[in-house]
C-alpha cells in the first residue's frame, strides 16, 4: 500500500469511526432527552405519568390566575375540552395573560398538578405558538383568522 | 414615488443578475472575453440597483411613508430614528432585501478583486448571479417590500419592542455578512468544479475569513442580546434559531482549517470543496428555518407557506445542483500529496472530523423534531440535555487536541517534540485544575476540567508564538483563535457552574440576598421613554452592609405595539455580573424581582471578540511581524 492510499484509508476510517460514534451518541441522547408536547386533552387521555418532563400548551383559563407567597403563581391551562392546573415559581413572561396562549415546561406531580420550571408566552399580539394553535384545532376551539 | 423606484430597481437588478449568471458561466471558458466583461458590468449593475432598492426602503421608513404596506406594518412615527433605519431589516421582506444587498456586495468584491484569475472569477460571478436571481425572484413574487397600501393609514403598527435594541439592530447585518459570505466560498468551489481550477481555496480565502469573522461576531451579539434582553440570565438556549447560525459556523471553521491544508500541500482537495458546499447549504437551511415560520420564535416573521416552499425549492436546487456538479466533476480530479500520521494534516483532519461530527449532532437535534412532526404529527422538542450529551463531549475532545495543530509540521511532523514543547502547558493545566478544585465552591469536576482545558489552550498558544523564529500574522491568528475559544469556555463554565440565583416578592424597603450581595428595593417609579412607558425600580446594592451601587431594572410598556419588555440592569466587574430583572407587580406596592450573580459571564462574548480578532489577523495572510526580542535572528520565510 503506498502512502497516498494509506492516507485515504486513514481518512475514511477516521470519518467512519467518528460518524458511528456521533450517531451512537445522538441516538442515545435522543432516546431520553426529547420533550413531548401535550395538550390538556392529551394529558387526560394518555395518563402521562407523574415526574415525566413534557411541555403543555393551551390557553390560560379566564379567572384562573392566583398569586401565592414569594413569586408563586397558579393558573389553569385549557384547550376547551380538558384543563390542567399549573404551578410555577418565577417571573412570568411579559405577554402572559388570561385567555391567551401559553406553553409551560415541567412535570405532573402525584396530585395531577403540573409543576412548571419554565413558562413561555407568545412573542407578540399577532403570534400564537403553533403547538397551541394545533391543540386548539384538535379540540375544535380554533377559529380561522383568530 | 419611493415605492416605484424600489420596485423598478429590484426588477432591473433581477434582469441584470440573470445576465450576469449567463455571461459569467459562459466566460468560464477560455478566451470568452466579451462574456466576462458583460458579467463584470452586470454584477456591478446588480449591485447598484440593489443598493438603490434598499435605499428606497430605508428612505420610506425614515420619512414614515405608510402608503407602503411594509412600512405601515412595521414602523411608527414615534419610533426613534435609529430604529426606523434598523427596523428596515426587522421584518421578513426587509431582511430578505438585506440578504440580497449583502450578496451583491460580495459579488461586487469578487468582480473587483478578480482573485484566482479570469476564468474562475467569471464562473464565480455566474454562480453568484444565479443565487441573486433566485433570491430576487423570491422577493419580487412572495415577499415584495414595496407593496402599496390603500388607503394609507395615519399611523404604523410599530416594530416588535424586543427588536428595538442596538445589539439586535446590528445582529442581522452581521449574521448575514457571515451567511452570505459563505456563498462566495460556495461560488468559488462551484467555479473550481466548472473550470477545473486548482487554486480556488486561496482565491476564496478572504471571503471565507470575512464570513467566519462576521458569523463569530453575529453569534456572539445574538447571545449577548438574549442575555441582557430576555431577562432569563441565560446566554444560549439551544433554540433552533440559534442552532441555525451555529451549524454554518462549525462548518466554516472546519472549512478555514481544511482549506489551509489544501492551499499549502494540496491535501483534502475534494473534502474542502464539499465543506464549501455544505457551509453555504447550512446557511440556506438556516435561512429557511428562520424565515419560513416552521419554527416559532422572535425571528419567525413569515407564516406564509408559499415562502417556505420557495426557499425549500431554492435549497434543494442549490444543494442538489452543487452536489451534482461535485459528483460529476470531482472524482476525476487528481489527488493531493501524501502525509505522515504525525503531521499538521492529521491534526487538521481530526479538527475537521470533530467539527463535522459536532455540526451533525446540532443538525439532528434541530431538524429531528421538524421531521417527526411532519411524519407523525407528534410534537416534541429537543432541549439542552440532548446537546449536553452530544455536542459538549465532542467539542471538548476537539479542544483537547487543538494545541497540537499549530506545533506540528506539514507533511512530516514529530509527536514527541511537539509533546515536549507543550509540556509546560500541560503543567499549567494541571495547576489550574487543582486551583479550581481548591478555591471554588461548589466544587465541581466539570469546572476543573473546563479551566484545565482553557489553561491548556492559552498556554499552548503562548508557547507556540514564543517558540517560533519568525512570527507571522497567520501564527498570531491561530493563537488568538484558539485562545478565544478558551476565554469563551471560561465564561460558559463560570456562568453555568457557579451562578447564584434568587427570586423574591419585594415591597418598598424590603431586601433580598443573592451571592454576597444584599438588594434593597427602595421604590418603583414611573418613567417615560420616547415611545414607551416604564416602571423603573431603584434597587440599592449592599455588600457587607455598605451601599455600593443603585441599579434600575425596568419593565417597559410600548403602547403602539401593545407589548411589554423587561429591561435588565447589569453591573459588571468583568469577572462577575450582578444581573437584575423586574417581574410583575403584585398587589399595589410589591414587585417580583429576579437576581443572578453570573461569575465570568462577560468572558463568553469577550472570547468571541478574541476569536474574531484572530480572523482579522488571518486576513493579512502570512505577513511577517517584527519580533520584539532582539536575540532572534531573522529567518528566511518557510
Amino acid at each position: 500500500m503506498n502512502a497516498k492510499k494509506r492516507r485515504r484509508l486513514a481518512f475514511v476510517i477516521a470519518l467512519v469511526t467518528a460518524s458511528a460514534a456521533a450517531a451512537a451518541l445522538i441516538l442515545f441522547a435522543l432516546k431520553d432527552n426529547v420533550l413531548y408536547f401535550y395538550s390538556p386533552t392529551d394529558v387526560a387521555q394518555k395518563h402521562v405519568a407523574a415526574g415525566v418532563n413534557f411541555r403543555i400548551g393551551g390557553l390560560v383559563a379566564a379567572g384562573s390566575v392566583t398569586h401565592g407567597q414569594s413569586a408563586e403563581v397558579a393558573f389553569t391551562v385549557t384547550d376547551g375540552k380538558a384543563s390542567v392546573p399549573v404551578r410555577y415559581r418565577g417571573v412570568l413572561p411579559a405577554l402572559f395573560r388570561e385567555g391567551q396562549g401559553v406553553v409551560a415546561l415541567g412535570a405532573l406531580n402525584d396530585t395531577g398538578t403540573f409543576t412548571a420550571t419554565e413558562v413561555l408566552a407568545k412573542h407578540d399580539e399577532r403570534y400564537m405558538p403553533p403547538e397551541v394553535v394545533d391543540a386548539l384545532k384538535r379540540s375544535g376551539r380554533w377559529k380561522e383568522g383568530q | 414615488m419611493t415605492g416605484e423606484i424600489g420596485q423598478l430597481a429590484l426588477s432591473l437588478a433581477l434582469a441584470l443578475s440573470l445576465l450576469q449568471a449567463m455571461t459569467g458561466l459562459a466566460g468560464a471558458r477560455a478566451g470568452n472575453e466579451l462574456a466576462r466583461h458583460t458579467a463584470t458590468i452586470s454584477a456591478l449593475g446588480t449591485f447598484v440597483f440593489v443598493v438603490l432598492a434598499f435605499g428606497a426602503l430605508t428612505y420610506a421608513s425614515i420619512v414614515s411613508d405608510f402608503s407602503i404596506l411594509n412600512v405601515a406594518q412595521n414602523s411608527h412615527t414615534l419610533k426613534p430614528m435609529l430604529y426606523k433605519v434598523t427596523g428596515v431589516w426587522g421584518n421578513h421582506e426587509g431582511s430578505m432585501l438585506l440578504w440580497v444587498l449583502v450578496l451583491a456586495i460580495y459579488t461586487a468584491a469578487i468582480a473587483f478583486a478578480r482573485r484566482g484569475g479570469e476564468r474562475i472569477t467569471s464562473a464565480a460571478l455566474g454562480v453568484q448571479g444565479l443565487l441573486a436571481a433566485a433570491f430576487l425572484v423570491f422577493i419580487l413574487f412572495t415577499s415584495n417590500p414595496f407593496l402599496r397600501l390603500d388607503p394609507m393609514p395615519f399611523e404604523g403598527a410599530g416594530l416588535n419592542p424586543l427588536l428595538q435594541d442596538l445589539g439586535l439592530a446590528v445582529h442581522p447585518p452581521m449574521l448575514y455578512t457571515g451567511y452570505v459570505g459563505l456563498s462566495a466560498a460556495f461560488a468559488y468551489a462551484a467555479a473550481a468544479l466548472i473550470t477545473g481550477e486548482r487554486d480556488w481555496a486561496r482565491a476564496a480565502r478572504p471571503f471565507m475569513l470575512a464570513a467566519w469573522i462576521a458569523l463569530t461576531l453575529g453569534i456572539a451579539l445574538g447571545s449577548w442580546w438574549a442575555y441582557y434582553e430576555l431577562g432569563w440570565g441565560g446566554f444560549w438556549f439551544w433554540d433552533p434559531v440559534e442552532n441555525a447560525s451555529l451549524m454554518p459556523w462549525l462548518i466554516a471553521t472546519a472549512l478555514l482549517h481544511s482549506a489551509l491544508a489544501t492551499e499549502r500541500t494540496g491535501a483534502f482537495r475534494s473534502w474542502t470543496l464539499l465543506l464549501a458546499i455544505t457551509g453555504f447549504s447550512l446557511s440556506l437551511i438556516g435561512t429557511f428555518l428562520v424565515r419560513s415560520g416552521v419554527l416559532s420564535s422572535v425571528h419567525a416573521f413569515a407564516n406564509d407557506p408559499t415562502r417556505g416552499l420557495y426557499i425549500l425549492a431554492l435549497i434543494i436546487g442549490a444543494i442538489g445542483g452543487a452536489l451534482g456538479l461535485y459528483a460529476w466533476r470531482a472524482p476525476g480530479r487528481e489527488q493531493g500529496t501524501a502525509f505522515d500520521i504525525a503531521s499538521k494534516e492529521t491534526a487538521l483532519l481530526l479538527n475537521n472530523v470533530f467539527l463535522a461530527a459536532a455540526a451533525a449532532t446540532v443538525f439532528v437535534g434541530t431538524l429531528y423534531p421538524l421531521l417527526l412532526d411532519a411524519a407523525t404529527g407528534e410534537r416534541i422538542s429537543v432541549g439542552p440535555p440532548y446537546f449536553a450529551l452530544t455536542f459538549a463531549p465532542i467539542f471538548f475532545a476537539l479542544l483537547l487536541l487543538v494545541p497540537f495543530g499549530p506545533r506540528l509540521g506539514w507533511k512530516r511532523g514529530d509527536w514527541i517534540s511537539t509533546y515536549k514543547a507543550l509540556l509546560p502547558a500541560i503543567g499549567i493545566a494541571i495547576v489550574a485544575a487543582i486551583a479550581v478544585l481548591a478555591l471554588t465552591t461548589p466544587r465541581t469536576l466539570a469546572g476543573a476540567a473546563a479551566f484545565a482545558v482553557a489553561a491548556w489552550l492559552i498556554a499552548a498558544s503562548v508557547i507556540d508564538l514564543r517558540k517560533r523564529q519568525t512570527i507571522t500574522t497567520s501564527a498570531v491568528a491561530s493563537a488568538l483563535g484558539h485562545a478565544g475559544l478558551a476565554v469563551t469556555l471560561i465564561g460558559i463554565a463560570g456562568t453555568t457552574l457557579w451562578r447564584s440565583e434568587a427570586l423574591e416578592v419585594l415591597g418598598p424597603g424590603e431586601s433580598m440576598y443573592v451571592g454576597t450581595y444584599e438588594l434593597r428595593l427602595d421604590s418603583v417609579v414611573g418613567a417615560r421613554g420616547p415611545n414607551y412607558d416604564a416602571a423603573r425600580a431603584n434597587i440599592t446594592v449592599l455588600s457587607g452592609g455598605r451601599a455600593i451601587a443603585v441599579m434600575h431594572p425596568e419593565k417597559r410598556l410600548f403602547p403602539a405595539e401593545g407589548q411589554d419588555t423587561t429591561e435588565t440592569a447589569i453591573r459588571t466587574t468583568i469577572v462577575s455580573d450582578l444581573y437584575l430583572a423586574l417581574g410583575d407587580r403584585r398587589d399595589n406596592t410589591q414587585w417580583v424581582v429576579r437576581a443572578y450573580v453570573n461569575p465570568l459571564a462577560p468572558f463568553i462574548w469577550l472570547g468571541g471578540l478574541v476569536m474574531a480578532l484572530g480572523g482579522f489577523a488571518a486576513l493579512f495572510g502570512r505577513l511577517r511581524l517584527p519580533r520584539t526580542s532582539p536575540t532572534a535572528a531573522p529567518q528566511p520565510a518557510e
